[in-house]
């Protein structure tokens, strides 16, 4: 139990970034970041003290996190979204990092509100290859497609992304 | 085609917003919250978890607390400010109005009974440790009791300081020392002149003619006799002899 909790603690610290990061491109906000990226971790951490040791040692934590974030974000229906109970009366700090100052701040949330209006059989598929930098068979693996799907869509999503920049006549 | 991939990358770098793993930490039951509470006794770092109160301690620095607590708890901690309400409730158990929920998981069983038997004592009142030892089921371990409180993770609180020597000596006390505990028993109105006065006399007990009942000397039984109705008893037998009952509230002796 307690072997848990350590692996736990290190799964949050070193997949924090890249959850939330996927959260963002996928939901298009912050505040639905978090909650994705915060369900995400207890899922993860419901089905880990289920787990037998060996099983957790094996795990392509990775992997595992994207399959679970996917599936939070699937399960996310609009409307009947329960809202994030506020934890132990803290806000979720909207307070940014050092390295991101506020213009870098605002072109990011303009992208991912952009990324976040593409249908979301292609925003899956480009989120997690161009976003997340996973590998075609790493993707498919996550969405539980065949590769061959996972290019199609990627090259459909990159597509509508590109006629949009153009429509906007900036980049 | 390029500039949207390099686009798409960056949206990848975005950080976690400050305080986030705490946070989930939190929400798993994994770390526990914690925060700094001004009290009666002054500032006291307090930490609790899903079931309850799990810490509370006077430190110099939150460093220090969190440093301490991982030690003697052996769980994490991730500060935050604190719930509206929580506040309030701590000022409440703090002058016994309340009853906090508390988390005792880190402890052994045994010292989760001492200080699940501690927390029965009311305040103004005060047992000896050999009294924690007989009510837990384990009579001989007097010493063992003593070392729980003095562990006790949750002083103030749990109330350690209402254990004491049956020779009246007020004894050590974590929470900064004998003299500590003497301020908060006087402040909860024990008269602990009184008690250190009939302990030096050997005198454990005191009954009252008219009841012909026997309890320790700061049951709240005995608190409306006048002082001339009492009469003192060095030991069980004693009281027994001089036909007297213990008290069913204070148990100085199994009934």
């Amino acid at each position: 139990m307690e072997g848990t909790e350590r692996v736990f603690e290190r799964l949050v610290r070193d997949h924090q970034d890249r959850i939330y990061a996927l959260g963002l491109a996928l939901t298009g906000n912050r505040h639905d970041a978090e909650e994705v990226a915060q369900d995400t971790f207890l899922r993860a951490y419901r089905a880990l003290v289920t787990y037998p040791p060996d099983r957790v040692r094996e795990l392509k934590q990775k992997a595992w996190l994207h399959r679970i974030a996917v599936n939070v974000v699937r399960n996310r229906v609009r409307g009947i979204r329960p809202r994030l109970v506020e934890l132990n009366g803290s806000e979720p700090s909207s307070a940014s990092g050092p390295e991101e100052d506020v213009m870098r701040r605002a072109e990011i949330d303009e992208l991912a509100a952009r990324v976040a209006c593409l249908p979301a059989r292609y925003r899956e598929a480009v989120v997690l290859r161009h976003v997340q930098q996973l590998s075609y068979a790493e993707v498919a693996d996550a969405l539980g497609q065949p590769v061959g799907t996972v290019k199609a869509n990627v090259h459909r999503g990159l597509k509508i992304l590109r006629g949009e920049n153009h429509g906007d006549g900036d980049d | 085609m390029a500039t949207a991939m390099i686009d798409l990358k960056r949206l990848g770098d975005v950080k976690a917003p400050a305080g986030f793993a705490e946070r989930v930490l939190a929400r798993a039951g994994v770390a526990d919250s914690y925060a700094l509470f001004e009290t009666v006794l002054g500032p006291v770092y307090v930490a609790w978890s899903k079931l309850g109160v799990s810490a509370a301690m006077r430190c110099q620095s939150a460093a220090e607390f969190e440093e301490w607590f991982e030690r003697e708890v052996g769980r994490m901690l991730a500060r935050v400010s604190p719930p509206a309400d929580l506040a309030a409730k701590i000022e409440d158990q703090l002058s016994g109005k309340r009853r906090l929920q508390f988390d005792l998981r880190g402890l052994t069983p045994f010292s989760q009974a001492v200080l699940r038997k501690t927390l029965e004592i009311r305040r103004g009142e005060v047992r000896p440790y050999g009294w924690i030892a007989r009510e837990i089921g384990h009579p001989a371990a007097v010493r063992a009791v003593g070392t729980a409180l003095a562990n006790n993770p949750i002083p103030y609180f749990i109330p350690c300081h209402r254990v004491v020597r049956s020779d009246g000596v007020i004894g050590n006390y974590g929470g900064g020392g004998p003299e500590a505990k003497k301020q908060i028993l006087s402040l909860e109105g024990v008269q602990l002149a009184r008690l250190q006065k009939l302990a030096q006399s050997g005198y454990r007990y005191e009954g009252v003619r008219s009841t012909k009942i026997f309890c320790f000397p700061t049951c709240f039984h005995g608190r409306r006799a006048r002082e001339e109705s009492f009469v003192f008893f060095h030991d069980e037998a004693e009281a027994r002899a001089a036909g007297y009952r213990p008290c069913k509230d204070c148990r100085p002796a199994v009934a």
